[in-house]
């Protein structure tokens, strides 16, 4: 318990931080890598030939895209030729058709779901080319997107920032020198960053053994600092040489939950600008709040779970009084293996250290779960603007139990809005239940589903949640690279990504457009306990209500034929 | 509350509304209402379920299932039912009003004068724009229009219920009359202002029969929300026939469908036009006309009301209060003279002087002689003095400080010392003073009070614990405008305010992102009421201000924007409140139907049944009639709102929140819990 409790509370005083020069950065503030990164980004921007002019909220998501658009097309080509290309000395091949599809989506959407196995599947080249470069960069897409959404709410007007300003700036100023630190950390820890070909030794049985090396330590610092989650190796962070030590584990931890945490600051701050030396911001407060109590919950779920064990184990007359460890790594144990797990899916990262598929089964429901609210924390940047959505939801909802037609931050919410907000919420419960309907629908679907029964749906259930939430992570055990797992959960990312962001910065812009009306007695307070408690209990009537039947087929039913 | 009670109770109206719901089964009805299509897209789904029970699939045990089915369709066709009917009993009230009102527009002949001075017999609804006609005595007025020359009383009780009849002349701020209203004395020429079918009359009769009822923007909103959760559900209950059919878990359709009424929300779904109609509706009955649902609930989010000082916060007249003799004057001189100077006064400013003067023992011995026999000295606008010469030439004056100090000095007279200390004093408690003077020598002075209406300052301090400003507007001086301010506890004023300057202040304070609401009668408003977030026009006022306003008040009396307000309020917190309610049913209804739906599948389920209901079957029934019958138990508040006290957002919400979201959460807990322990043994005894 007291490793879980140690992290959180070295993780307070660090999102509050990064929240400031998150902030900062946003606004573009004064910061003490100006001196030298205005530089770097005044040569980044002749180079490309970026303007500073704002753009407006449709110019922006359409500059996203196509950014985005372009970058998807680079790198399937790469992953297409690789093995034409320079650059690897382990000789792999070249990617096949739909699973180079998925998985270039996978890492332009910052999913990260992986249907190869990085050693065997990737390049050194397609591995830094690919994957490091679009964890950059799906991670600065995410929170410009971000950045422009929480400015339009603030801002009087639609016409302000500009993507590729924000782009690079979050790239050279958050990115860069965050995960240039993590790196350091990590190979101090023993990762190896190298660009040797894999080492093949002979173990003690006398048989021959690959060992997996390389650029490790550079991709595992950004697949964290990006909530990427896409390992090096198929068995990402449970590998010692993804994360060899409890001190790693930390690292990697705090990593991911740093940004999105830092991102809700940030926001606070920016609505709360007109008071001078806010430490959090009140507005903040209450959503950060809010998101703790959800991951909090979740945390001790998987935690007592776990520590419970598996009864039928224990019938065997085996003890177990390290609790579940089947799957988990001997040098995490349950604590440390259940705050990776909530904190992986919470804040939508996606890498794992110990198996989720071996996960007890209420163990198991708490990482689907925080991925099909997809409100925890969530990803960087677009975990805020989706626990936004659910925020403008309560508003409308509390607004009207006070006699006061919705409102914002001063923006009404009316019809236009709260067409485009319920469509949003609407669009991840339906990509995750009816793509796994078609899934245990269809032959090809089935054919993936490595076991029978309620275990078999959950793993069905979590592989779109993942794939919807952009998550990544996998309950594995689904033989998931096939024509039909590759391009529905391909999909599932697509829409899980663009359609959701798209949405979202049309709301904002339909906001900074309104006429701004004052706060008064009368108004809500959406700052205070009431509101942070009435949010929970949207999300969970809204999001958790929507999933119940379908966990109850799956987790549910697991739990209950398990324990009678 | 009265009336709401008086309306279930008729029969008539019962049965006309039940009527009405039957009507509305319509699919093309019901499209309007997609929460309420689905439910009638899943009766009818069920009911072919009954006729044919093996169509999805042979099924064993077919009479059971056909029984079954026709519980289910059964008690969806009663919830379609319960919530088409709330929305007809809400009409139905609406549908009486027009009633009486369309008597009013009975057929009545107008007498069009034309251009060589000639009369011809109209009828009225072919009278057009711009026709004068004369009305007399005893005849309707036989549409809108201005008064062009003469002066009568008019009965307007056919759309004010007031029966006094009000003064109408041309000119001024009560030139304007009404179609449908009665002529009683004299004779009046009128100017027709409105085209054939777009009178007031008209208007109201439209807008109280909801023929052109348009949904507003929140009502909009609220469904766009609801449909959304009801695609959302829909989308849960289609998922899961594939994964249960993948898990060997056989459910049939009719219980989906029920899954899927009992989750959609079907509460505030079924209420939701309900608690508009109802709104506007209350609005109504307090005689107030609304142009649009949307002004009614921009009334909720007022923050800023503007209030006229005279008649909205001080009655419109002023009353005399004391009399204050000038130093060496006895007080009963100037008793006299007071007394003397009102005797031909029929202002009531003038006879509250009489009657004070009377009350403090004046002579008044030989009253009538001295009306008689005096010169009367009508107040005018030029002079701002009245009072009367009497026969000895003696001349008793009062009027304005600093007219008759000016006729005073003319006439050589010396100026009381304090005078000036007499008039500060009276103005500095808000009061005017009025300053009596005989043959020009000054005796003293009166004062006049401005009398604040009673329960204000209680009303005002409520408005600002809801967050609601109010400024009032008076032609006052400062400090007068200052004391009336303070005593009414207004929260600010401006004082010797023109019109022009009420649009100024809306504007200020709508910069300032408030939302404006305002009262006004002369035309002279109407630009301000026009750019009032919400502008209440008063009935007495001129057309213009009607116009320009989006809600008339037909008792004319503009403390009433306060009682809008409460309503537009709510209007909107009957909606959000019953939406909490609805979506939080859904946990319990939950506990009841997943458990029991997996139960036969998986027996560890059990476990889940925390209601400990008795069989699938009466957990699936009861969660459906607790569904149905929520609905007209929730009627009564649809109708006439939730309970609102003034209080702060804050306390507001808190408290909402336990009775409705709590609530929510438990009430349907315990209802299907006795609902089962009622058609448990039934259903097992008829081996379900």
């Amino acid at each position: 318990m007291w490793q879980i409790a140690i992290v959180l509370i070295i993780y307070l005083p660090l999102v509050i931080l990064t929240g400031h020069y998150l902030y900062r950065v946003t606004l573009q503030q004064k910061t003490w890598l100006d001196p030298l990164l205005d530089k770097v980004d005044t040569v980044i921007y002749k180079v490309c030939g970026i303007k500073r002019v704002d753009m407006t909220g449709k110019e922006y998501v359409l500059s996203l895209i196509l950014s985005n658009a372009f970058m998807v097309f680079m790198g399937y080509i790469i992953l297409r030729i690789q093995a034409l290309l320079f650059l690897n000395p382990n000789n792999i091949n070249n990617m096949e058709e739909t699973l180079s599809f998925n998985t270039i989506i996978s890492f332009m959407t910052n999913t990260n779901l992986q249907h190869y196995s990085g050693e065997s599947g990737l390049s050194y080249l397609s591995q830094m080319l690919v994957i490091i470069f679009m964890m950059f960069t799906s991670a600065a897409t995410g929170y410009a997107a971000c950045m422009a959404f929480c400015r339009r709410l603030v801002a009087k007007t639609d016409t302000i920032g500009n993507f590729f300003i924000d782009f690079v700036r979050v790239i050279t100023r958050i990115l860069m020198p965050f995960s240039i630190v993590v790196a350091i950390i990590l190979v101090s820890q023993g990762l190896p960053q190298t660009f040797s070909a894999n080492k093949t030794v002979q173990t003690i049985e006398g048989k021959l053994q690959d060992i997996a090396i390389g650029p490790i330590a550079s991709l595992e610092s950004i697949k964290h600092i990006g909530t990427n989650g896409g390992g090096f190796n198929g068995a990402n962070s449970t590998t010692p040489f993804e994360n060899p030590t409890v001190l790693s584990n930390i690292v990697e931890m705090l990593s991911m939950m740093l940004l999105p945490g830092a991102c809700v600051v940030a926001f606070s701050l920016m609505v709360s600008h007109r008071k001078k030396k806010a430490i959090f911001g009140k507005q903040g407060l209450a959503i950060f709040t809010a998101m703790s109590i959800l991951f909090l919950a979740g945390l001790v779920t998987v935690y007592i779970a776990e520590k419970a064990g598996n009864p039928i184990i224990s019938e065997l007359g085996i003890t177990q009084e390290l609790g579940s460890m089947e799957g988990k790594e001997m040098r995490f144990g349950v604590a440390q293996s259940a705050l990776f797990t909530t904190v992986t899916t919470a804040f939508t990262t996606g890498s794992i250290n110990n198996m989720h598929d071996t996960l007890t089964p209420l163990g198991g429901l708490v990482p689907m779960f925080n991925m099909m609210l997809n409100v925890v924390f969530g990803g960087k940047g677009v975990g805020l603007m989706n626990m936004m959505m659910y925020v403008l939801l309560t508003i409308f909802i509390a607004c009207l139990m006070i006699g006061r037609s919705p409102q914002f931050l001063g923006k009404k919410i009316e019809e236009k809005e709260m067409k485009l907000i319920a469509l949003c919420i609407l669009i991840h419960p339906a990509i995750i239940l009816l793509f796994s309907a078609l899934a245990v629908a269809t032959p090809s679907g089935i054919a993936g589903i490595t076991n029978p029964g309620a275990h078999g749906l959950s793993q069905v259930l979590y592989e779109f949640a993942s794939a919807s939430a952009n998550n990544g992570s996998g309950f594995e055990g689904l033989a998931d690279n096939s024509t039909f797992w590759n391009v529905t959960t391909g999909l599932a990312m697509f829409f899980g990504r663009y359609l959701t962001i798209s949405i979202q910065l049309a709301i904002a812009s339909l906001l900074a457009k309104k006429v701004w009306h004052s706060d008064s007695v009368g108004t809500l307070k959406t700052d205070n306990t009431t509101f942070t408690l009435l949010l929970v209990a949207i999300v969970l009537m809204i999001g958790a209500l929507t999933f119940l039947p379908a966990l109850a087929l799956g987790p549910i039913t697991e739990h209950l034929q398990l324990y009678s | 509350m009265e009336t709401v009670r008086k309306s279930f109770m008729t029969g008539i109206m019962l049965k006309s509304a039940l009527i009405d719901a039957l009507k509305k089964f319509s699919p093309i009805y019901m499209l309007k209402n997609p929460v309420m299509f689905v439910v009638e897209v899943g009766f009818l789904l069920v009911l072919l379920l009954v006729l044919f029970p093996n169509m999805f699939g042979n099924e064993d045990g077919e009479q059971a299932r056909r029984l079954y089915n026709g519980i289910v369709a059964t008690i969806l066709f009663i919830t379609i039912l319960f919530a088409n009917f709330a929305e007809s009993i809400a009409e139905g009230r609406g549908k009486a009003q027009v009633q009486t009102l369309k008597k009013t527009k009975t057929v009545t002949q107008a007498r069009v004068l034309l251009n060589d001075g000639s009369e011809i017999l109209q009828q009225a609804h072919e009278l057009k724009k711009g026709d004068i006609v004369l009305v007399q005595a005893g005849e309707v007025i036989p549409n809108d229009g201005e008064v062009i020359d003469g002066i009568a009383t008019v009965d307007e009780s056919a759309i004010t219920g007031e029966s006094a009849p009000v003064v109408k002349e041309r000119g001024g701020d009560f030139s304007s009359v009404t179609g449908g209203t009665t002529v009683t004395s004299d004779w009046l020429m009128i100017e027709i202002t409105s085209m054939p079918g777009e009178s007031f009359l008209d208007k109201m009769i439209t807008l109280i029969e909801g023929a052109s009822r348009k949904k507003t923007p929140n009502e909009i909103a609220l469904n766009t929300l609801l449909v959304s959760l009801t695609i959302i559900f829909l989308l849960v209950v289609v998922s899961l026939y594939p994964m249960t059919m993948y898990l060997n878990v056989s459910i049939s359709i009719a219980t989906l469908i029920a899954l899927t009424v009992c989750l959609i929300p079907t509460t505030i779904g079924g209420l939701l036009s309900a608690i508009g109609i109802a709104g506007m509706d209350r609005v109504t009955q307090f005689n107030v006309i609304a142009m649009s649902g949307r002004a009614v609930e921009a009334c909720g989010d007022v923050d800023t009301l503007i209030l006229d000082k005279t008649g909205t916060i001080t009655y419109g007249n002023r009353m005399a209060a004391e009399f204050l003799p000038v130093k060496g004057v006895k007080s009963k001189d100037l008793i006299q003279a007071a007394w003397l100077s009102s005797l031909t006064d029929d202002t009531p400013e003038g006879k509250s002087i009489l009657s004070l003067a009377c009350e403090l023992g004046v002579n008044t011995d030989g009253e009538e002689n001295i009306i008689k026999s005096s010169e009367h000295i009508p107040f005018t606008a030029q002079t701002r003095m009245s009072g009367l010469d009497k026969v000895d030439g003696t001349k008793v004056r009062k009027g304005a400080y600093d007219t008759i100090k000016k006729e005073c000095m003319e006439a050589g007279h010396s100026i009381p010392a304090n005078l000036e200390q007499l008039v500060q004093q009276v103005s500095s408690v808000g009061g005017t003073p009025l300053i009596v003077a005989v043959n020009d020598k000054i005796l003293g002075v009166i004062y006049l009070k401005d009398v604040v209406k009673a329960g204000l300052k209680e009303r005002f301090d409520q408005l600002r614990a809801m967050g609601i400003k109010t400024i009032m507007c008076t032609g006052d001086n400062p400090l007068t405008a200052a004391a009336i301010a303070k005593e009414a506890g207004v929260d600010s004023f401006i004082a010797e305010s023109k019109p022009e300057d009420k649009i100024q202040v809306i504007k200020d304070e709508q910069a300032l992102g408030k939302v404006v609401a305002m009262t006004g009668d002369g035309t002279n408003d109407a630009p301000a009421l026009a750019q009032a977030n919400v502008g209440l026009a008063m009935n007495s006022g001129t057309n213009a201000a009607k116009e320009a306003a989006n809600m008339v008040d037909l008792d004319s009396n503009p403390t009433k924007i306060i009682e809008v307000v409460e309503i537009g309020k709510q209007l909107l917190m009957t909606r959000g409140a019953l939406t909490t309610f609805s979506i939080a049913n859904d946990i319990a209804k939950y506990f009841a139907i997943i458990p029991a739906m997996l139960m036969v599948a998986v027996p560890e389920m059990r476990a889940l049944n925390i209601m400990n209901l008795n069989s699938p079957t009466s957990a699936i029934i009861s969660a459906l009639i607790f569904n149905a019958i929520i609905i007209p138990l929730l009627i009564p508040i649809a109708m006439r709102g939730v309970k609102y006290k003034p209080m702060s957002a804050a306390k507001l919400l808190n408290k909402n929140l336990l009775v409705y979201g709590i609530g929510g959460v438990i009430a349907p807990f315990i209802g299907i819990k006795i609902i089962d322990l009622l058609v448990g043994p039934l259903f097992r005894t008829v081996g379900l």
